[in-house]
Parts: structure tokens; C-alpha cells; sequence
């Protein structure tokens, strides 16, 4: 079983007042060298395939597909055999 | 002339949509199952508002693959009328039958109030019984409502006047102040280049009776009425 | 092997276990322990109140129904199905989640009986906004009701917000959901005919919410104690697709009854629908569709995963039924059958792991508490009003009673909820009552919810009977003839003899008054243990009304809507400044007793206020409630904020002290205003009614004034009154 661990993010040149709005409240915990605070999605998808090029190619169609809307978004992802610590 | 409002599971303005435009405009109208191909004839479509499939992952990311989808996208593309309203227009968005995208509010909240905006195209089959400049009273409900599209693409919005409603306030002045959720040059709606898509993210159908606070949102549906009566 | 551990930690007292032992005539199983332990709960089975509630009128002057899920009205050929149900302590522990899964469930109640959603009210309760804990289960409790409800396309359009200190540890959420149908349609929660099939339909089954409701709702909270992981998480998308393959399967006729899995999940369904139906159920565990591996029967049986009902369906037709659900993605799968002996057997694998008649289960043991009128009461019902010092700033207190969070605009809540969907929503948030069309007819309803719990805090009986006519009052200002009454009772823990003495006033209120109004208690529930070491709640028995306008055209809101309009008061003020906001938010103190209250009066006052709103003689129609006349008539001229129009007061009843007449909450009392032209015919009205009616001011200009003679007492620009009455609540929310 191979695992994709897929992280999509907002692209640089969007706003991200969720992003914004959190660093604030970090903030106002105490935490005071914060730079940024971006907010994204993280997936998770396991896949019943062996071969790991294979897995590569199907990951990166799901993405542009469906996972990411290429206007706002950008991704990146690993894969691993799973069980195996990162 | 028919009307076809599509339900999505999840949509939740399908049936206000329906109400509107039988027993309103006493128009024909038919649903359309989100699993369907054929769509029976009709002159317009409606992609009503709601949380198709939830929202998840992103608003309309998952609506647009729905097998009804390829036949609307067929049936624009010949120059059928859509409009696509709030959760509509997410989806025609996410289809690439719009240009741009919708990010959340920037107060981060939903957000359902009365708000005005203001017609800038009055030549669009879904505007053409409105005045140039004319503001609308028509309310939104929408926790992504924030458009945003990249600053080249803008520009050929706006040389193809594509941008059709501006939020305003009650007297057509547009500015920040009056924009309810950050979105890109205070836009509320646009049309594709031909003309025959339109997405709003304010709900017509619900300012479309004098007992509900405005009836300018009638406007919308009446102009695509006449503009299909004419052909 | 049971011992006392396993029962007392399932919330089985021994007493409790011995009697199932004596019904079984054996040790139990540990299913059938448990499946005791969820239906016995205070939640479920009510052993501590069904006694008192037997007191609630079922009947009045319009038809009602009482149904396994959700009470109503018919009307004409419609049912108005209503019910108000709690979620304290979830929402305390995870707001978001808490507050969601409570319109999940209230929302189910309603559509299991064929009859479609079509509003939300909310009423909630929270501790001062000081603290920070209280401002993060604001946020999240809002945050969870817009999420579930927004998604839902139900639209919340009402309900009330309060904030007290006895809250701090126990938030209180209310959540009310009306629904219509056609009355020939309605379906109910029993399971009969042998042979009939048992289906399962929805999402699948987990460990959520595990002993959440006899453990979580059947105790107070305990010093430090981690119970988050006996919330529920909601899903309201796959709720929405229930709501509509329910009812379009209702709409085929075939479905002989259909109920919620709420508190108690399986357990409850099974056993309820059994003993509604007088009738036996055998189900096989084995065919439950699950989504976490591992999980032992009792675990299934008790396991509060949202979003699941059990329908008992006629033989031959579960293949028509199922093919309904599953269009929408949900589950269906036949899991038993109805039986004709009565027992309630449940089977895993083929074994049998429970089998208990099932009236014994729906019928918990009913409990007689002890009551106690608290010592403190006495004392704190005095007050010489002449140790209040008069204030010197009536502008100030005016301001600073309409920026106190109870008072102030929640237009920074019902802005987060979708308000407008299904397009019948003729009056919005923000008035007395919500006012929703009934399309296909000229009928409109309009609800409320109500409680002030401060005034049932200082005397139980009559703050409950004033929750009853404030509700009826908030109606009839918006045009409605009240109906119905749906209420959810909040209070300690009822073995506490003085909270249980609370209990039985409130109740013994809401009886009273309620066969005063000849108003039916269609649906409700009871929440106790609503305490924790930072104390218990005041008690808080929130009502939830409905009433009925018969004409669309006659439909009556709170705020002026013109210049030169009169203003009426209809009622008498007395001097009276117990339990009042006033004298909490100016002066520090809850004290005295709560307003005095005279049925006939109100009745009086009602009737003249309906008869001329239906006479189409008033233009404007509020109450006056917490904050007293001044504030009631800053929210006629403010509420509307795209046309906020002034007032000159000039002729109030001065005789009284000018605070308890400007801020006493003294009852039976309506503003209402109107074209001059109509005056005459208004005081007929009035006077025919044995109503004291007073012309006190004009509408008018761009402040509020209210005037002594030639001394001015209020002068508030209508800009500087709406700044601080609409900002207050989101600039104490954000810290």
C-alpha cells in the first residue's frame, strides 16, 4: 500500500485573512517572531499500487483535477510505502 | 419556453428557484436530477444556490463533475442561457464555464443581509430590462463570496464588459464600503465573453415578491424572459 | 459477571439495578444493562420529571397533536409540527460540534413526521462576556448553528440570547424547529404489523457520542473532567440528503412509521418505536453498517453517530423504499422485523445479546423528589426601593443598558445565519417574533422563544408564567393569534431539594398560564443538571410559541415605520425595579421579586393590540420587556437601521419614580403607534377591553426624547442610540 500525503496551499499572490487572523490571535498569546501564517489543506490518500511512478502520475491528476483549483491554489506531495517512518 | 433548474444533492435554493419562476412568472419549469444527461428541452438553465456535496473540499469543486455538467457545458457552448446563482455560481467557476474563483469572506463569517448593487452591462439577456446604472435590491447569504481573478484576466473582463453587477450602496456609489465580503473590484456578478452565462453570487429569487422586502430581483428573471421571447 | 462499578458507571443506581434484574428475572447482559442505562437516563425516559409534566395542558383552542417526536397544531388541513430541544453539555464541552448536532436532531424530530423544515429559533444562554471561555462558546455556538442550519437551507430566524453569570460553566442551547405538512400525511415513531420490515437508513454507525447522554446529560460537570470525546460530530450535508429522501419516502405511502436515532441511538428507536406501536422488534446487529471496526454490541447499540433513523416499513415494499435512500447516498439496509410479543430482541451474529419487553424499557422509574423552598429566597425577594439612588444621567443609562450584551442588537449572530432561504421569511430578525408565509395559502405563522430566567431565579412560579405571557405577547405584536407551545425546561440537579422546588413552580407555572391562555404544550424537553462547582443555572424554562395570521395583509413588526405617527401605550406601569436589568447593570444587584403579573390584564391588553392590527389601524406594535419602556422605545426607533425614525415623548404617567418608570419591567404593556386618523377607533378598542390607554408622544426628527414638562430626561441622536445598541455585542466578542 502506497501512502500520498498531498499539501495544497493558497498561491502567494492570494489574500489569506483566515491565515491573517490566526497569526493575530497567535499573537496575542505571546508568540511575538511570527513572520506569516498561511492556512492549507492536508490529504491523505492511500493507494492500492505498487508501483510508485504510477502512483506519481495518478496523485498528480487527482490534484489538477479535482484536490486543487490551479487558480488559487498550488500543491506538492510525497509518496511512501506505508509503514515506513517518515 | 422552459426553465431547468438543476438540483445537486446539497443544493438547498432549488425549490425557491422552482417557485419563482411557476408560480411567479407562471413560466414552465422542470428540475433536472444532477445524474441526468438529458435536460429536456429548455431555453434556460438555473444553478441554484446551496452546499452542493456539502461544500467540501472546495464550494462546486465536487458539483462540477456531476454527469449533468457535460451537457450544460455542451448546451452554453451552443448558446444556451445559465445563470448560475451563489452555490451556481461557484460551480460554473469551478467548470471553467466562468472565468476566476471564489475565496471565503474576508470577515471569515457568513454573511446574510440585504445588500445593493449596481447593473454595469444592461445588454445581457439576463439585464436587458434594467437601466444602465440601475441598483438592485437583492439579498446574499454566502460564506465564500470573495471573487478573485488575476490582475491580466481582470482587465479583459472589463474591456469585454463582462462585469455585470457591482456592489453599491442604496445610491449607486461603489466603494469598499459597501462591499460586504472583499471580493475583487466590489464584484457581485459577471458574464462569459458571449454573453450567455451569467453567475451572481447575490439570490434573486428571493427579492422577487413585494412581501419579501424587494422585488427588484424579479428583474433578472424577467429579462431573460423577454430576451427569450424575442428569439 | 455485573458489579456495582459497571452499573453505577453507566448511571444505574442500585435501586435502579435490582428493579432490572426483577423484570428480567436474571442478570442482565451487558447490552440489555446498557440499553436500561440510556433509556432510564433523565434524557430519555424523564424518571424525574414525567410526573410534573403529566400537569401541562395537552389541549386548547386549536386542534393539537401529540406525537413520539414533535407536537402540533392542525390548521385547516395542515399540521404545524414544533419541538424545542436542549444540547447544554455538549455545547459547553465542544461548542461548534454541540451546538450543530443539537440542530441536527431537533431538525430529524421534525421531518420523521413528514413534515418539512421550515425555521429554527435558538435560545442561549451564556456567562459574562469577561471571561474568555464564555466568549469562545459564543463564538463557537454561533459557528455551530450557521454551519449545520446554513447547509441545511432551514432558515434560522429567531430566537434570544441572554447572559448571566449563574451560566458560567453551563451554557444553556435551545434549539426550536417548526415544520408543515399536510395533516393527512404525518407519519409517526411506532413499528407494527408482524412481519413488517426494520430498515436502517443513513450514515454509518461509530463510536460517537458513547454514553453521551446518560453519562454526559444525566450529570453535572465535575471539577477538571475531559468529556470531549462523548460529542457527536455532525453532518449536515448527509442530513440534507435524509431530509429529502425521507420525505419523498414518506410520499409513497409505504412507510408505517419512522423515527430519529437521537440520545440513545439504536436503543431508543427500537425500544420506543416497539412500545408505541405495542408491538415487539428483532433486529440482527451483524447487518448495521459501521465505520469503525471492532465495535461490540453494546457499543452499536448505544453509539449516537448523527444523521440515522429507523424506519418500519410494509412487507414487500423495502426494495421501493431502499432505492428512495440510496439515490441520495444513504444507507438502507433491512435489519429486522416487527414482532407480535412485545420484546425487544436484539441479536448479533445470530446470538441473542438482548431481550427485553419493551414497555419495560420506555417506561423508566418515575421518581417523587424532594422540594425545598431555598432559605436565600426570602431575604433576597426584599427590596426598599428607596435604597436605590436615583441616577443623573438618564442619556448614560439609557446607553449603557442598550450596549449591555442581554439588551443589545444580536445582529452580529443573525447575520452568521441564513435567514432567508425557502423565501418565507416576512418578517426578519430583529423583531418581536419571527413572521414565515405558508405559501399556497393567505396564512402566515409567527413564532418566538422566550424566558427571562432571572425573574424564574427570584420566583419561580410567576417568571414562569411571565415566559408564557411574554411569548403570547411577542406574538400578537406581529399580528398572531398564539396556538401552540413547545418548552424546554433547564434547570440543577433535581436530587437537590431547592432546585427541584424550583422545578415544580416553573412547571406549575407554565400549567397555569398556559390553561389561562387555553394554549396546548404540544412537544418539549427537560434538561437537568445544568450545574458545575462554579454553580447552577438560574432556572430557566424557555418557551417556545407559535400563533397564526390569518391574513398576510395584517402582519404587524416592532419599529416606526412614520413620521407623525402617535404613539400608544396600552397598560399601567407600576413602581416596580425588582429582577430588572436596570437594577443588575446600573446598580450591581438581583434582588427583589419579579414583576408583578395579572393574567387578565395581559388577556386585556392582547386582545386590544390583536383586534386592531387585524383591524389594520396600527402601524408599529412592541412590547415592553428587560430594560423597560425607554428601552422598548429606543428599539421602535432603531431597529429598522435603513429608516431609523426619531420620537418626542412628552406625556408619560409620571407619578412614579422616573427610573422605574423609564427602566421597570412591569408586564402587560405594549407600544404601538399609528396614523392619527385611527386614534379614535383605537381607544374604542381599548376601552371595550377595560384597557388603560395613554397617548404618550410622536414619531418623528432624528433622536429620542423624553420629556418632563420642559426638562429634557433622554436626548439621544438616533446615530449615537444605533452605534452603541448594534456595535455592543461584537465589540465585547472580540477582546
Amino acid at each position: 500500500m502506497l501512502k500520498a500525503e498531498i499539501r495544497i496551499t493558497l498561491k502567494k499572490a492570494v489574500s489569506d485573512p483566515q491565515g491573517l487572523t490566526i497569526k493575530r490571535a497567535l499573537e496575542s498569546l505571546g508568540y511575538q517572531d511570527l513572520e506569516d501564517v498561511r492556512i492549507g489543506k492536508f490529504v491523505v490518500i492511500r493507494l492500492r499500487c505498487k508501483d510508485i511512478n504510477s502512483a506519481q502520475e495518478q496523485i498528480d491528476g487527482m490534484c489538477k483535477k479535482l484536490l486543487a483549483n490551479p487558480i488559487i491554489e498550488e500543491y506538492q506531495f510525497k509518496i511512501e510505502e506505508e509503514g515506513r517512518t517518515a | 419556453m422552459k426553465f431547468g433548474v438543476v438540483v445537486f444533492p446539497g443544493s438547498n435554493c432549488d425549490q425557491d428557484c422552482y417557485y419563482v419562476v411557476s408560480n411567479v412568472l407562471r413560466q414552465q419549469v422542470r428540475y433536472i436530477w444532477h445524474k441526468d444527461t438529458e435536460l429536456g428541452g429548455v431555453d434556460c438553465i438555473i444553478l441554484p444556490g446551496g452546499f452542493s456535496y456539502g461544500d467540501y473540499l472546495r464550494t462546486g469543486a465536487v458539483a462540477r463533475f456531476s454527469p449533468v455538467m457535460k451537457s450544460i457545458i455542451d448546451f452554453a457552448q451552443k448558446g444556451g442561457l445559465v445563470i448560475g446563482i451563489c452555490n451556481g455560481f461557484q460551480i460554473l467557476l469551478e467548470a471553467g464555464l466562468l472565468p476566476g474563483a471564489m475565496l471565503r469572506n474576508t470577515n471569515l463569517h457568513f454573511i446574510c443581509k440585504y445588500v445593493y448593487i449596481k447593473t454595469y452591462n444592461h445588454k445581457t439577456p439576463f439585464t436587458c430590462l434594467c437601466k444602465n446604472g440601475q441598483v438592485l435590491k437583492i439579498p446574499i447569504a454566502h460564506n465564500e463570496g470573495n471573487y478573485y481573478i488575476d490582475n491580466l484576466s481582470l482587465e479583459e473582463l472589463k474591456r469585454n464588459n463582462q462585469i455585470v453587477f457591482r456592489y453599491c450602496s442604496s445610491d449607486a456609489e461603489v466603494s469598499a464600503d459597501f462591499n460586504p465580503n472583499g471580493s475583487l473590484d466590489n464584484i457581485a456578478g459577471i458574464v462569459n465573453k458571449k454573453g450567455n452565462v451569467l453567475g451572481m453570487m447575490p439570490h434573486p429569487e428571493r427579492s422577487a415578491e413585494k412581501i419579501l422586502y424587494s422585488e427588484d430581483g424579479l428583474n433578472i428573471f424577467k429579462s431573460i424572459i423577454k430576451w427569450l421571447d424575442k428569439k | 459477571m455485573i458489579t456495582p462499578e459497571v452499573y453505577t458507571s453507566l448511571g444505574l443506581s442500585e435501586e435502579e439495578y435490582n428493579k432490572i434484574v426483577n423484570i428480567l428475572k436474571r442478570e442482565p447482559t451487558i447490552t440489555e444493562l446498557t440499553m436500561f442505562s440510556v433509556e432510564w437516563s433523565e434524557h430519555c425516559g424523564y424518571p424525574r420529571s414525567r410526573k410534573l409534566l403529566g400537569l401541562l395542558p395537552k389541549t386548547g383552542k386549536y386542534k393539537s397533536l401529540i406525537g413520539e417526536d414533535a407536537g402540533g397544531i392542525v390548521l385547516d388541513d395542515l399540521a404545524i409540527v414544533f419541538k424545542m430541544e436542549s444540547h447544554n453539555h455538549p455545547s459547553q464541552v465542544e461548542p461548534k460540534q454541540g451546538a450543530a448536532t443539537g440542530v441536527g436532531g431537533i431538525i430529524r424530530d421534525i421531518f420523521v413526521s413528514g413534515a418539512r423544515p421550515i425555521a429554527l429559533l435558538d435560545s442561549l444562554r451564556f456567562g459574562t462576556l469577561s471571561n474568555a471561555y464564555n466568549r469562545y462558546l459564543l463564538r463557537g455556538v454561533v459557528d455551530g448553528i450557521q454551519f449545520y442550519g446554513n447547509c441545511l437551507g432551514v432558515p434560522t430566524v429567531g430566537g434570544e440570547i441572554y447572559f448571566d453569570d449563574s451560566y458560567n460553566g453551563n451554557c444553556l442551547v435551545n434549539v426550536m424547529s417548526i415544520g408543515v405538512a399536510k395533516a393527512n400525511k404525518l407519519v409517526r415513531g411506532i413499528a407494527t404489523g408482524p412481519g413488517n420490515s426494520i430498515i436502517y437508513v443513513g450514515a454509518s454507525t461509530g463510536r460517537d457520542g458513547i454514553g453521551g447522554c446518560s453519562v454526559l446529560a444525566s450529570q453535572e460537570f465535575k471539577e477538571g473532567e475531559e468529556k470531549r470525546p462523548t460529542v457527536q460530530i455532525g453532518d449536515p450535508f448527509t442530513e440534507k440528503c435524509l431530509i429529502e429522501a425521507t420525505l419523498e419516502a414518506i410520499d409513497t405511502g409505504y412507510i408505517i412509521g419512522i423515527k430519529d436515532m437521537g440520545a440513545a441511538g439504536l436503543t431508543c428507536t427500537t425500544s420506543e418505536m416497539a412500545s408505541a406501536g405495542n408491538s415487539g422488534m428483532e433486529v440482527e446487529l451483524q447487518l448495521v453498517p459501521r465505520k469503525e471496526q471492532d465495535m461490540q454490541p453494546w457499543e452499536v447499540m448505544m453509539s449516537e453517530s448523527q444523521e440515522r433513523m429507523l424506519v418500519c416499513v410494509q412487507k414487500g415494499k423495502e426494495e421501493e423504499v431502499s432505492r428512495i435512500f440510496k439515490k441520495w447516498d444513504l444507507h438502507a439496509v433491512v435489519i429486522g422485523k416487527v414482532t407480535e410479543d412485545g420484546m425487544v430482541r436484539i441479536k448479533d451474529k445470530g446470538q441473542v445479546v438482548a431481550e427485553i419487553n419493551a414497555h419495560s424499557l420506555t417506561q423508566a422509574p418515575l421518581y417523587d423528589l424532594e422540594y425545598k423552598k431555598p432559605g436565600y429566597l426570602e431575604e433576597l425577594n426584599k427590596l426598599d426601593i428607596n435604597t436605590i439612588p436615583e441616577p443623573k444621567d438618564y442619556n448614560l443609562v439609557l446607553l449603557e443598558l442598550l450596549s449591555s450584551p442581554s439588551l443589545a442588537s444580536k445582529e452580529w449572530v443573525y447575520e452568521q445565519y441564513d435567514h432567508m432561504v425557502q423565501t418565507n421569511t416576512i418578517v426578519l430578525p430583529g423583531s418581536d417574533a419571527a413572521v414565515l408565509r405558508l405559501k399556497g395559502t393567505n396564512k402566515a405563522i409567527a413564532a418566538t422563544t422566550d424566558c427571562n430566567s432571572r425573574y424564574c431565579f427570584l420566583n419561580p412560579y410567576r417568571g414562569a408564567q411571565i415566559g408564557v405571557a411574554e411569548a403570547a405577547r411577542n406574538l400578537v405584536c406581529s399580528g398572531a393569534d398564539p396556538m401552540g407551545v413547545t418548552d424546554c425546561l433547564n434547570f440543577g440537579n433535581p436530587e437537590k431539594p431547592d432546585r427541584y422546588w424550583q422545578f415544580k413552580n416553573c412547571v406549575e407555572g407554565i400549567a397555569d398560564a398556559c390553561r389561562f391562555f387555553n394554549l396546548p404544550i404540544v412537544s418539549g424537553n427537560v434538561s437537568f443538571y445544568n450545574e458545575s462547582p462554579k454553580g447552577v443555572i438560574n432556572p430557566t424554562p424557555t418557551i417556545g410559541m407559535v400563533g397564526i395570521i390569518d391574513d398576510t395583509t395584517r402582519i404587524c413588526s416592532q419599529y416606526f415605520k412614520k413620521e407623525k405617527d402617535a404613539i400608544i401605550l396600552l397598560g399601567s406601569t407600576k413602581e416596580e425595579l425588582g429582577a430588572s436589568e436596570y437594577l443588575k447593570t446600573i446598580h450591581g444587584y438581583i434582588k427583589g421579586d419579579a414583576p408583578a403579573l395579572n393574567l387578565n390584564e395581559e388577556m386585556a391588553v392582547q386582545a386590544s393590540v390583536l383586534e386592531a392590527i387585524r383591524a389594520g389601524l396600527v402601524n408599529s406594535s412592541h412590547d415592553c420587556s428587560e430594560g423597560g419602556l425607554a428601552v422598548a422605545l429606543a428599539e421602535c426607533c432603531i431597529s429598522f437601521k435603513e429608516r431609523m425614525i426619531g420620537a418626542t415623548i412628552d406625556n408619560l404617567p409620571f407619578e412614579i419614580r422616573m427610573d422605574a418608570l423609564l427602566f421597570g419591567e412591569t408586564q402587560s404593556r405594549i407600544i404601538i403607534s399609528c396614523d392619527r386618523r385611527y386614534l379614535g377607533k383605537i381607544e374604542k378598542i381599548a376601552k371595550r377591553n377595560g384597557v388603560l390607554l395613554r397617548i404618550i408622544g410622536e414619531t418623528g426628527g432624528e433622536s429620542l426624547r423624553i420629556l418632563h414638562g420642559k426638562s429634557e430626561i433622554i436626548n439621544l441622536p438616533l446615530n449615537d442610540l444605533n452605534r452603541h445598541w448594534r456595535g455592543a455585542l461584537e465589540k465585547q466578542i472580540s477582546r
